[in-house]
C-alpha cells in the first residue's frame, strides 16, 4: 500500500484534544439478520482527536462508523453523540445527523444537481440558513478544498478526486462538529488520492473532530493520534500511530500490518 | 542487448480523416452502402417505400372535398377516369364532419369555451413543461387552472368551482390553526412532537374540508347564487364527444395519475406494513383487471350500488377509473425509476440531516422521475390512447361518432378516409408528447454519474 508522506511540514498547533467527549459508545452490539456483526465495542473519542480505524475487508468498520450517524441500526449498548443519545427517536437522529458530516467510498454526490446546489441544499433545508448566506458558506468551502472553479459545473463532469472534495465541502457546510470518512480515497486514482488526502490533512490542522476508515497508512503516522485495528467485529488493538506501526501487539495486527505494509 | 527497447524522439501531430469518411460521402458508405447486404437491403427499401408511396399519394391527391356523399365522390372520381375500389379517398366526409368530431354535440355556439379551455391549458402547462422559459410567477395560473378547466367546459354558476377552492381554504386554514395548537400543547406537555401535530392537523383540515365540500358548499352556492348570480351556460355531459372528450379524459388522468402514481410508488416502498400492503393491493389489482372492465363498472355497476336517484355524472365515473388504471401503471414505472438509484443517494441524503420527506422531494424523486421518463410518458400515451375505450360504453369519442357517421346512408362504406383522421390527430399528440419527453431528457441530462 502506499505510503503517502506530504512534503509539507504539518502544522500542530490547533490539533490538540480536548477533554470533553464526542463521541462515546458503551458495550454496543449490532447484528444483520443473524451474523453478529459488531461485538462489545466500546470507544470513546475526544473532540479534537483523529483516530484512523483499519482491518481487513469484512470486518465491520464500516458498519461501525455508520452506527455513529445511525445510517445503520444498533441493537444493543449505547451510542451518544455530542451528548445527544441514539435512540429510535427520529428527532435525535436527524439532529445527529446533521452535527456529523458524512464522507463515503463512492462519494454519493447528488447527480442532478451542481456542485454548489449540492454544497447548499441541506444548509437551507436542514438549517433553514438564507441562500445568499449558505451560497457564500459554500464558495468558502470549495475554495478550501481547491476547486472554487467548479461551482456550477454537474459532479458527473468532475474527477474522482474533485467529486471527493465536493463531497467533503458538502460535508463541511452543514458545520460538523465531528467528520466520519469511510475510505475516502479507495475508489480513487492514484494520483487524485493525493488531493484527498491533503484536503483531509487541513481539515485536522483545524482540530477537527475525524473518524477515517482508510488503508492509507502514510497518514495514519502523520495525522491520527489513534490508530485503532478492528478484525471479526471487534476492535482488536488500539494504539498510538508510532506504537501501533513499530510495536503491534495482537498476532492478527501484525498478519494485517505485514500484508497492508507489504513486507 | 536486446532490439525491443524503443524510444519515441519526435510526437506525432494530429492528421485529418481520410476523405472517404466524412462528408455526404463518407455517410452514405458508412450508413448505406456498407458491403453488399446492406446495399441490397437499402436498394429493397427505397423500392418498397417506392411502391407505397406510389399507391398512397394518388390515392390522398383526390379532390372530392366538396363531396356531399359517398356516391358524389365516386362520381368525381369517375369523371376524372378512376374507377375501383382504391380510385382515391372521399374527403368530403372530413369536411362535412370534422367539427363533430372535434367537439362531438357540444353547443356550436359555445365551442368558444373549449377552445379556451384548451388554449388556456397550454398556458397552464407552459411554466411546468418549459420550467427554464417560462416565468414560473404563471405556476398561480396552473394552480387555479384545474378549477377553471371544468368550470368552461361544463359551465354553470361561477360559485361551483370557487366553493370548491374555499374547501382547499378551509382545509388549510384548519389545518395550520390546529398544528399549532397542538404544537403548543406539546410545548407544554413536551410529549407530542413535531410529526404528531402535523399528523393531527392534516387529518383536521381534511376533514374539515370534506365537510365544506360535503356539505356546506351546497348552501354556499345556492345563498351566492341568490345575491348574485354569475354564470355560464350548463352543458350536458352527454353532449361531449369527438376529440374533446378524449383530449378531456386524458389530460386528466394524466394529470392526476402522476402525483397518485408517486404516492403509491413510495407506498409500495414504504417501512409502514399497512401503507405497504393498501399499495400493493391496489396496484396489483387495477393492473390484473383489464380497463374495459373498470369502464363496464363505471358505465353500470355502480349505479346499482349508489342509492337511487343519485345523478353521478357518467364522464366524471369514467374519470376516476381510467385515473386509477393509469396511476397503477405509473406507481409501476416510477417504482422502477426509484430501484435504479444507487443506495448511496438515500445515504447520502441522510447523512446530511434530510428528513423523509426532503430527501424523496430533493434528492430521490427528481432523479427517480428523470429515470422513469420514457416509461412515464409511454403510460401518458397509452392512456390517451385507451380514451378510445369509452365508445364501448356509449360515449361518443372520435371512434364512437365514426360509428355513426358510418351509419349515415350518405356515407355508408367509408372506412380509410374517417380512421385515417382520427388516427392522424392522435398521432399528432402523442407524437409530441414523445418529441417533448426526449427534448426533457436531453435537458435534464448533466454528464455521466
Ligand atoms: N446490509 C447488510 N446485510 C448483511 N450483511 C452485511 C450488510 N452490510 C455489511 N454486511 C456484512 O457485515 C460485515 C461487515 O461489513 P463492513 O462493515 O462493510 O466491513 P468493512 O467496511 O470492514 O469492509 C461483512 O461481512 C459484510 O458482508
Ligand atoms: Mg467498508
Amino acid at each position: 500500500m502506499s505510503q503517502l508522506a506530504v512534503e509539507r511540514e504539518i502544522d500542530r498547533s490547533k490539533m490538540t484534544v480536548s477533554d470533553e467527549v464526542a463521541i462515546e459508545i458503551v458495550n454496543m452490539n449490532k447484528w444483520y439478520g443473524a451474523f453478529h456483526v459488531l461485538r462489545d465495542i466500546n470507544l470513546t473519542v475526544n473532540q479534537g482527536e483523529r483516530i484512523v480505524i483499519a482491518g481487513p475487508s469484512g470486518s465491520g468498520k464500516s458498519t461501525l462508523i455508520r452506527c455513529i450517524n445511525a445510517l445503520e441500526e444498533h441493537q444493543a449498548g449505547k451510542i451518544v453523540v455530542d451528548g445527544i443519545e441514539l435512540t429510535s427517536d427520529l428527532k435525535n437522529i436527524d439532529k445527529i445527523r446533521s452535527e456529523v458530516g458524512m464522507v463515503f467510498q463512492h462519494f454519493n454526490l447528488f447527480p442532478h444537481l451542481t456542485v454548489l446546489e449540492n454544497c447548499t441544499l441541506a444548509p437551507i433545508w436542514v438549517r433553514k440558513t438564507p441562500r445568499k448566506e449558505a451560497e457564500e458558506r459554500a464558495m468558502h468551502f470549495l475554495e478550501k478544498v481547491k476547486i472554487p472553479e467548479q461551482a456550477n459545473k454537474y459532479p458527473g463532469q468532475l474527477s474522482g478526486g474533485q467529486q471527493q472534495r465536493v463531497a467533503i465541502a458538502r460535508s463541511l457546510c452543514m458545520m460538523p462538529k465531528i467528520m466520519l470518512f469511510d475510505e475516502p480515497t479507495s475508489a480513487l486514482d492514484p494520483e487524485m488520492i493525493k488531493e484527498v488526502l491533503d484536503t483531509m490533512i487541513e481539515l485536522a490542522e483545524e482540530g477537527m473532530t475525524m473518524l477515517c476508515v482508510t488503508h492509507e497508512m502514510g497518514f495514519a503516522r502523520q495525522v491520527a493520534n489513534r490508530v485503532i485495528f478492528m478484525d471479526a467485529g471487534q476492535i482488536v488493538e488500539q494504539n498510538e500511530p508510532e506504537e501501533f506501526f513499530n510495536n503491534p501487539q495482537s498476532d492478527r495486527t501484525k498478519l494485517f500490518l505485514s500484508q497492508i505494509l507489504g513486507h | 542487448m536486446s532490439d525491443i527497447g524503443f524510444v519515441r524522439t519526435e510526437m506525432l501531430p494530429e492528421q485529418d480523416p481520410p476523405a472517404s469518411e466524412v462528408g455526404i460521402i463518407g455517410w452514405m458508405r458508412h450508413n448505406l452502402f456498407d458491403g453488399w447486404f446492406n446495399s441490397a437491403l437499402t436498394l429493397l427499401s427505397i423500392y418498397f417505400v417506392y411502391k407505397v408511396l406510389a399507391a398512397l399519394v394518388p390515392w390522398i391527391l383526390s379532390p372530392t372535398w366538396d363531396a356531399g356523399s359517398l356516391a358524389e365522390c365516386r362520381e368525381v372520381l369517375g369523371a376524372l377516369g378512376r374507377e375501383g375500389h382504391y380510385a382515391g379517398a372521399c374527403w368530403g366526409v372530413i369536411n362535412e364532419r370534422w367539427i363533430q368530431l372535434i367537439f362531438g354535440f357540444y353547443p356550436a355556439e359555445l365551442y368558444w369555451r373549449p377552445i379556451a379551455a384548451f388554449v388556456l391549458l397550454g398556458v397552464a402547462l407552459a411554466p411546468v413543461l418549459f420550467s427554464d422559459k417560462v416565468p414560473s410567477k404563471l405556476l398561480i395560473f396552473t394552480i387555479l387552472y384545474p378549477f377553471i378547466f371544468p368550470w368552461l367546459l361544463w359551465g354553470g354558476t361561477i360559485w361551483g368551482p370557487i366553493s370548491v377552492v374555499l374547501g382547499f381554504v378551509v382545509g388549510w386554514l384548519v389545518y395550520s390553526a390546529v398544528d399549532k395548537a397542538v404544537s403548543n400543547l406539546a410545548l407544554v406537555y413536551s410529549a407530542v412532537d413535531k410529526a404528531v401535530s402535523n399528523l393531527v392537523g392534516i387529518i383536521a383540515g381534511a376533514v374539515a374540508a370534506l365537510i365544506w365540500w360535503l356539505i356546506l358548499s351546497g348552501y354556499f352556492v345556492g345563498a351566492m347564487d341568490s345575491i348574485a348570480a354569475i354564470g355560464i351556460e350548463p352543458v350536458e355531459s352527454r353532449k361531449f364527444g369527438g376529440f374533446m372528450l378524449s383530449i378531456t379524459i386524458g389530460v386528466v388522468a394524466i394529470a392526476c395519475s402522476l402525483p397518485l402514481g408517486i404516492v403509491l410508488a413510495l407506498g409500495r416502498q414504504s417501512d409502514l406494513m399497512i401503507v405497504k400492503y393498501l399499495s400493493v393491493g391496489f396496484i396489483e389489482f387495477i393492473r390484473g383487471v383489464p380497463l374495459i372492465t373498470l369502464l363496464f363498472v363505471a358505465s353500470t355497476l355502480l349505479n346499482i350500488f349508489m342509492p337511487p336517484g343519485t345523478d353521478f355524472d357518467i364522464i366524471l365515473r369514467v374519470l376516476i377509473m381510467v385515473t386509477l388504471f393509469a396511476s397503477a401503471y405509473m406507481a409501476e414505472v416510477i417504482r422502477g425509476g426509484l430501484a435504479a438509484l444507487p443506495r448511496g443517494q438515500y445515504e447520502g441524503a441522510d447523512s446530511l440531516g434530510l428528513n423523509y420527506w426532503q430527501s424523496q422531494r430533493l434528492i430521490i424523486m427528481p432523479q427517480a422521475l428523470k429515470i422513469s421518463i420514457p416509461g412515464i410518458v409511454s403510460t401518458f400515451i397509452g392512456v390517451f390512447k385507451d380514451t378510445t375505450l369509452v365508445s364501448i360504453i356509449g360515449l361518443l369519442d372520435p371512434l364512437g361518432l365514426s360509428n355513426a357517421i358510418r351509419a349515415d346512408a350518405n356515407w355508408n362504406g367509408i372506412v380509410w378516409e374517417l380512421y385515417g383522421f382520427i388516427a392522424l390527430l392522435f398521432f399528432v399528440f402523442c407524437f409530441s408528447m414523445s418529441r417533448y419527453s426526449m427534448y426533457l431528457e436531453r435537458k435534464l441530462h448533466t454528464g455521466h454519474r
